[in-house]
C-alpha cells in the first residue's frame, strides 16, 4: 500500500507545533500502525532527521501508553481497540491519515505525539486505592463475593489509563478514568468504607487537573479500548453525592 | 566471587518461619533514616516500594514508562499460582513446590521454591484485601483453573488480564505512599548505571527521559525489579521498552550473572507475518485448556484446516505427551512445535505456526462457554489477525518470552554486591530451568509483598551507623562521567544503521543459535558472530540527535549495546552447559526419544557468570544445588 | 483554573444543572397541561384559560414557585455559561487539525449548550409576548372581567411565521430535553443499568409528549381558533 501522512511535530512542551506531510510506499496491510510508524521513523533516520517521537510500550493493547488521534478519532477508526492493535489493513491504498496527539489541557505535549499523562497518576494517588497494610490480609474466601459483583467490578477495573476517553470528550473530560475507578471499588465489599471519600477527593483532583466537566455525551465509552461503561461515571456521581449527602 | 546461598538452618518447612522469627530487624525510628531506591514499578518493583513505604523507609522508585502502571507485568495474561487447595484436588505448598521444582528441571535450589510455595496463599488472600477482581464461582467463593504442568488447578485469575489487575492492586498501593509522601516517584527515568561506594551498593545514575538531564540518585540500598530480558531476542512477548540494561550494568559493577541462557520460549504466540514485526503476542497458555495442539500428517499440506480430515491430523503432544496432553510444560510444547514446524509439517503463509484448535471444545461446551472463558483472548486474535478463532483454528508459533536466568541472588534476594538486591524476573532464583505458568506473577509479588520487606531489614540493620549517602562521593562523579561519555560515544558514531537494525539481527542470531535449540558449533558460531556485531555497531551506529532532549533511538541504542554483551554472556552460559534441562536443549544431549537428558553428576550447578572487563571472556563460577528434600528424577510428563 | 461560582469542582455545578433542570422538566408539565386547555372548544377554553392564568398570578404558593423558577433559568444558563468557559480551558488551546469525534456520539447532546441558548433567545421572546403584557402591560377583558390573555395568545398564533417560529423552537426544546433528561438523571448518579434504561425510555416518553404538545397548541390555534 501507499499512504500519505500528516503527522503533529512538536519540538517540545515549549515549541510551537505544526502538521507535517509524509509519503510512504510499500506498506504491508498486515502490518500494525505502530509498525507503519516504525518503517517511517526509520527512513527518517537514515535521511538525518529526527524521527517522529509517539508513546507506545507492550503493542498488545494492555499497557495503555500508546495513544495516537488518528483521523479524527481516539485510537483510530476500530471500536474496542489500541493504537497498538490497529492495523494496516483497515485502510487502503493510497489514503491520507491524519495523526495526532491526545489533546487536552491536562495532557501537556512533550514532543511530537508523546504527552504528559501524569495527571491520571495523581488522581490514583488522590485515593483510587483501598487502604489496606501489605503482608498480611484476611483469608480470601472468608470475604464471598457474588460473580456477578466480581464481574462488573472487573469491567470497571479493566480500565487501561490511556486517556481515549479525556481526548474524545468535547469538555476534555476524565470523568470515565476516575469513574471506572470510583466505581471498581465502590462494587466491591472491601471498597465500601472508603467509598464516600475516595469518591470526593478523586472527583476534586479531577478538578485540581484542570479536566472539563461531564456532559454525559458517551463518546467515551465510544471510544474506550476496554468498553467501559459511562455507568461508571454515574456511580462515581452517585458515590459524590453521597458522601455530600452523608456528610456529618 | 563468593556464592553463599546463605540458606536457613532446618527442615525445608520450616526455614522461611525460622528466618523471619530470627532476622535483624530495624526499629520504626530508625527506618525513616534510611532510603532506599527501588528501579522498576512491576509487580515486584511497585509491591516493594509500597511495602518498603509502608513500613516506614524513605523510598525512591524509578520507571521508563510514563507511569509505574504500565511496567510488563501488566501484559500477563492467565493467571496466578496458589496452593490454596479451595478445589479439595490433593493441592499443598509441598505439592506446589515440587511441581515448580520439577518444572525448572531441579535447577532451582529447594528453599527457595519451598518459600514461593509457601507464601503463595497469602499473596491471593493481599490481593483480594487490595480489590483485585478474580474470577469468582456462583457462590461467591474464587475460582481456579489448570495450567501447563501440574495436575491440579492452583490458577487464580481475572478474566485473561490477571497481570493487569494484580499490577493495578500494587500500583494502587504504591499510590498510597505516594501520596502520603513515603515515596517519590520518578516516572520516564531510565537508570543507566549502578554506583557502588566501598564494595557497598549505594545508589544509581538515571536519565530523566523527558528532558534529557543526568541525575544522581544515593541511598542506603538499591533494589532492581526490572523484569526480563526476553527482549534481546528482539521478536517476543515483551514491551518494546524491556530491557536487561540495569542488571547488565549491575553485572558490570560486580554482580554475579546467574543462567543467562534460561530463556522460556512461550509456545502459543502469534506467528511472525513479516520482516517489520516489532513483537511476537502471546495467546495466554490458558488456551491450551480447551484449545487441541495439532499439524497435518502431510508435510506441506495446503489445505485449509476445516478441510483436513481428523484422521490426517497430527495432535502431536497428544501423542508423544499422554498424561499432560495439550497442557505439557512450556518447554516442551515449544520445542514439539518447533520440531514439526522443522521439520516442514507447519502452517500458515510463512510455515511457521501450528494450529490450536477448539472446534472439539465448542463441540462439546457451547460456543457461549468458550466465549465466557475466553471471549478477551478470540477477540485479540480477531483485532490482530482479522481471522475469527471460533470458525478456524488460530495458528500459534513459539516465542521468546520470560528470563529464567537474571542476577544471581542468595536466600535474601541480595546479588553478589551488598546492599544491592534483585526481585522478580530480573533475578535468578525460582524456576529453575524452566518456569511454570502463573508462576511469574507469583514470583514477582512474593519477593515484593512478603520476602525482601524482612530480607532488606537484615542488611540495613547494621547500616544504621552509616548517615546520609551523599550524591557528592567521587563515585557518583565517576559513575555520571561514565554515562555521560557513553552517550556522548553512542552519539558521536553516526554511521549508517539503527540500533533497531542491530537488534533485528542480534535478535535472529539468537533465535538461531542460542533458541529452543542449541548445539556447541552453533553456540561457538555465535560468539564470533556476536563480536562481530558488536564491533560493527560501535563502528556504524547512527543515533540522531541530541542527548539533552527526548530521545528514544538514544535509549535504544544504550539498551542494544547492553544486549551485544548480554548475548555473548548467554551463549557462554549455553556452550558451558553441556546438558539438556528445561528451556536449554542441548542438541549432543537427548535421549533416545528426543527427550532433554539432564547430566546431574557433572551439572546440577547454577552458572554464575562474573565480569571480567571489557571484551574478555566471562568468568563461571557455580552455585552447586543441594537436593535434601527431594531426589531429581527424569522429568516426565508422558 | 476553573471558575468556580461557589462550587468546589465541576460535578457539584453539573449537580446543580441537572436539579435546576430536572424542576424546569418539571415546570414544562405543568405548562403544558394549562395550555392544554387551549385546544378546548373556543368560548370554554377563553373563559378556562383566563381564569386559570387568574389563578396562577394571585396564588401566594404558586408566586413561591415561580420565583423558585426563574432562579432555576437563570441558574441553569449561569452555570451552563461557567462550564462551557470550564470546557474551553480543559480542551488546552490546540484544537485537532482533524477532527471526526462526532462519530462516537449524538449531534444534540454534544450541543446542548447552543440548544440552551438558542432556548434562552426563545424564552426571552416569549415571555416578552404573553408574560411582560400580562403582568405589566395593557391587557383587554374578557366576559368574567379577567384580563383575557387568551385573546393575546390566539390573536400571536393566527401569524403564521410566528406559529413556525414556535414549531421550531419546540424542536429545538425537544433536542435538549432528549438528552437532558437522561442526563440530569446520570449525573445525579443513577447507575443502576435496569432503572438508567427505564429512565432513559421514560425521558424519550416525556420528550416526545412535550415536544409534541407544544408543537400542537400553536399549530390547532392558526388552525381552527376564530377571533374571539
Amino acid at each position: 500500500m501507499r499512504i500519505q501522512l500528516k503527522i503533529w511535530r512538536q519540538e517540545n512542551a515549549r515549541a510551537q507545533g505544526r502538521m507535517v506531510d509524509y509519503e510512504l510506499a510499500d506498506i504491508n496491510p498486515e502490518m500494525s500502525f505502530l509498525e507503519m510508524l516504525d518503517v517511517l521513523n526509520e527512513q527518517l533516520i537514515q535521511r538525518g532527521d529526527m524521527p517522529v517521537e509517539f508513546d507506545h510500550d507492550c503493542r498488545e493493547g494492555i499497557c495503555g501508553q500508546c495513544g495516537l488521534f488518528i483521523n479524527g478519532r481516539a485510537h483510530g477508526p476500530q471500536a474496542a481497540t489500541t493504537t497498538c492493535q490497529l492495523h494496516m489493513r483497515h485502510f487502503r491504498d493510497g489514503d491520507t491519515i491524519y495523526v495526532e496527539p491526545f489533546r487536552s489541557r491536562a495532557f501537556p505535549v512533550i514532543k511530537d505525539l508523546r504527552i504528559d499523562r501524569s495527571a491520571f497518576d495523581r488522581i490514583i494517588q488522590a485515593g483510587g486505592y483501598i487502604s489496606t497494610r501489605t503482608g498480611d490480609a484476611p483469608e480470601a474466601n472468608a470475604l464471598p463475593i457474588g460473580h456477578k459483583v466480581a464481574e462488573a467490578a472487573f469491567d470497571a477495573a479493566a480500565c487501561i489509563g490511556c486517556g481515549a476517553c479525556v481526548a474524545t470528550c468535547k469538555n476534555a473530560s476524565a470523568a470515565l478514568f476516575t469513574g471506572a475507578k470510583v466505581s471498581h471499588l465502590a462494587m466491591l465489599p472491601q471498597g465500601r468504607p472508603e467509598a464516600a471519600e475516595r469518591a470526593r477527593k478523586m472527583v476534586q483532583q479531577m478538578e485540581d487537573e484542570g479536566f472539563g466537566h461531564c456532559t454525559n455525551t458517551g463518546a467515551c465509552e465510544v471510544e474506550c479500548p476496554q468498553e467501559i461503561s459511562i455507568r461508571h461515571i454515574a456511580r462515581m456521581n452517585f458515590e459524590y453525592n453521597r458522601a455530600g449527602v452523608l456528610r456529618k | 566471587m563468593k556464592l553463599d546461598a546463605k540458606i536457613p538452618e532446618g527442615p525445608l518447612q520450616e526455614k522461611w518461619s525460622r528466618y523471619k522469627a530470627t532476622c535483624r530487624l530495624v526499629s520504626p525510628n530508625n527506618k525513616k533514616k534510611l532510603d532506599i531506591i527501588v528501579v522498576g514499578t512491576g509487580l515486584a518493583g511497585s509491591s516493594a516500594a509500597a511495602s518498603l513505604a509502608e513500613m516506614g523507609y524513605r523510598v525512591k522508585t524509578f520507571c521508563f514508562q510514563d507511569s509505574p502502571r504500565r511496567a510488563h507485568s501488566v501484559a500477563a495474561q492467565g493467571g496466578v499460582n496458589a496452593s490454596k487447595n479451595y478445589q479439595n484436588d490433593g493441592d499443598s505448598a509441598f505439592r506446589m513446590f515440587y511441581d515448580t521444582l520439577k518444572g525448572g528441571d531441579f535447577r532451582a535450589r529447594e528453599a527457595n521454591v519451598y518459600r514461593l510455595a509457601e507464601c503463595s496463599a497469602n499473596l491471593i488472600d493481599q490481593a483480594v484485601a487490595q480489590g483485585v477482581p478474580f474470577a469468582r464461582e456462583y457462590g461467591g467463593y474464587l475460582a481456579n483453573r489448570s495450567f501447563g504442568g501440574v495436575q491440579v488447578s492452583r490458577t487464580f485469575y481475572a478474566r485473561g488480564q490477571t497481570g493487569q489487575q494484580l499490577l493495578l492492586g500494587a500500583y494502587s498501593a504504591l499510590s498510597r505512599q505516594v501520596a502520603e509522601g513515603n515515596v517519590q516517584l520518578f516516572a520516564r527515568h531510565e537508570m543507566l548505571d549502578l554506583v557502588v561506594i566501598d564494595g557497598k551498593a549505594r545508589g544509581i545514575i538515571a536519565r530523566n527521559l523527558d528532558t534529557g538531564e543526568i541525575e544522581r540518585h544515593a541511598a542506603h540500598t538499591v533494589v532492581l525489579a526490572t523484569g526480563g530480558y526476553g527482549k534481546i531476542y528482539y521478536l517476543s512477548t515483551l514491551a518494546m521498552g524491556c530491557n536487561g540494561s540495569a542488571i547488565w550494568r549491575a553485572h558490570k559493577k560486580g554482580a554475579g550473572f546467574a543462567a543467562a541462557s534460561w530463556t522460556q520460549i512461550h509456545p502459543t504466540c502469534l506467528p511472525q507475518s513479516g520482516a517489520y514485526q516489532s513483537k511476537l503476542t502471546l495467546m495466554s497458555e490458558s488456551l491450551r485448556n480447551d484449545g487441541r495442539i495439532w499439524v497435518p500428517k502431510k508435510a506441506g499440506d495446503d489445505r485449509p484446516p476445516g478441510e483436513i480430515p481428523e484422521e490426517e491430523r497430527d495432535y502431536y503432544l497428544e501423542r508423544r505427551y499422554p498424561a499432560f496432553g495439550n497442557l505439557a510444560p512450556r518447554d516442551i510444547a515449544s520445542r514439539a512445535a518447533k520440531e514439526r514446524i522443522d521439520a516442514g509439517f507447519g502452517v500458515g503463509p510463512q510455515r511457521n505456526a501450528v494450529y490450536l484448535d477448539f472446534a472439539h471444545a465448542i463441540e462439546e461446551y457451547g460456543i457461549d462457554t468458550i466465549r465466557e472463558r475466553y471471549g478477551n483472548l478470540f477477540r485479540m486474535y480477531e483485532k490482530i489477525t482479522g481471522h475469527n478463532a471460533y470458525k478456524r483454528p488460530m495458528m500459534i508459533s513459539p516465542a521468546a518470552h520470560f528470563s529464567m536466568g537474571g542476577l544471581w541472588v542468595d536466600y535474601e534476594l541480595m546479588t553478589t554486591i551488598p546492599g544491592l538486591f534483585a526481585i522478580g524476573e530480573c533475578n535468578f532464583s525460582d524456576h529453575g530451568a524452566n518456569r511454570l505458568g502463573a508462576n511469574s506473577l507469583l514470583q514477582a509479588c512474593v519477593d515484593g509483598y512478603f520476602i525482601l520487606p524482612y530480607t532488606i531489614g537484615s542488611y540495613l540493620a547494621g547500616e544504621l551507623g552509616t548517615g546520609k549517602i551523599s550524591p557528592e562521593a567521587p563515585e557518583f562523579d565517576a559513575a555520571e562521567q561514565a554515562v555521560r561519555d557513553q552517550l556522548a560515544r553512542l552519539l558521536s558514531i553516526q554511521g549508517s544503521r539503527t540500533a533497531t537494525d542491530y537488534h533485528k539481527e542480534l535478535g535472529a542470531l539468537l533465535y538461531d543459535k542460542c533458541g529452543v535449540l542449541r548445539t556447541r558449533e552453533g553456540l561457538q558460531q555465535a560468539i564470533d558472530d556476536i563480536r562481530a556485531l558488536r564491533a560493527d555497531f560501535w563502528q556504524n551506529l547512527k543515533v540522531p540527535g541530541s542527548a539533552a532532549q527526548v530521545n528514544s533511538e538514544l535509549e535504544k541504542a544504550g539498551r542494544v549495546a547492553d544486549y551485544l554483551e548480554l548475548a555473548e554472556v548467554m551463549c557462554y552460559d549455553a556452550l558451558t552447559r553441556e546438558e539438556s534441562c528445561g528451556a536449554h536443549f542441548r542438541e549432543e544431549y537427548q535421549t533416545a526419544e528426543g527427550e532433554a537428558q539432564r547430566r546431574d553428576g557433572e551439572f546440577q550447578f547454577v552458572s554464575v557468570w562474573g565480569y571480567t572487563g571489557p571484551e574478555e571472556e566471562p568468568e563461571l563460577h557455580r552455585e552447586g544445588l543441594v537436593f535434601q528434600t527431594i531426589q531429581p528424577s527424569v522429568r516426565s510428563y508422558k | 483554573m476553573n471558575r468556580t461560582l461557589s462550587l468546589p469542582n465541576n460535578l457539584a455545578r453539573k449537580n446543580l444543572m441537572a436539579l435546576t433542570g430536572l424542576f424546569l422538566c418539571f415546570f414544562l408539565v405543568i405548562h403544558l397541561a394549562g395550555n392544554l386547555q387551549l385546544l378546548l372548544p373556543a368560548e370554554r377554553a377563553q373563559l378556562q384559560y383566563n381564569h386559570y392564568s387568574e389563578l396562577l398570578s394571585h396564588n401566594i404558593l404558586i408566586k413561591v414557585v415561580s420565583y423558585v423558577l426563574y432562579a432555576s433559568i437563570i441558574a441553569h444558563a449561569v452555570y451552563a455559561l461557567v462550564l462551557t468557559v470550564n470546557s474551553r480551558t480543559a480542551q488546552g488551546g490546540q484544537g485537532y487539525a482533524y477532527d471526526k469525534r462526532g462519530a462516537a456520539s449524538t449531534w444534540y447532546s454534544r450541543n446542548m449548550g447552543l440548544l440552551g441558548a438558542l432556548l434562552l433567545a426563545f424564552l426571552i421572546f416569549h415571555m416578552a409576548n404573553f408574560w411582560y403584557p400580562y403582568k405589566f402591560g395593557e391587557v383587554p377583558v374578557d366576559a368574567a372581567g379577567r384580563k383575557d390573555l387568551y385573546r393575546v395568545v390566539v390573536l400571536a398564533y393566527r401569524e403564521w411565521w410566528y406559529v413556525a417560529l414556535y414549531v421550531v423552537s419546540m424542536l429545538v426544546l425537544g433536542f435538549h430535553l432528549l438528552h437532558g433528561f437522561y442526563s440530569a438523571f446520570q449525573s445525579l448518579g443513577l447507575y443502576h443499568s435496569k432503572y438508567g434504561r427505564w429512565v432513559k425510555w421514560a425521558g424519550q416518553a416525556y420528550t416526545l409528549v412535550i415536544t409534541a404538545g407544544f408543537i400542537l397548541i400553536p399549530i390547532w390555534v392558526f388552525l381552527t381558533k376564530p377571533m374571539p
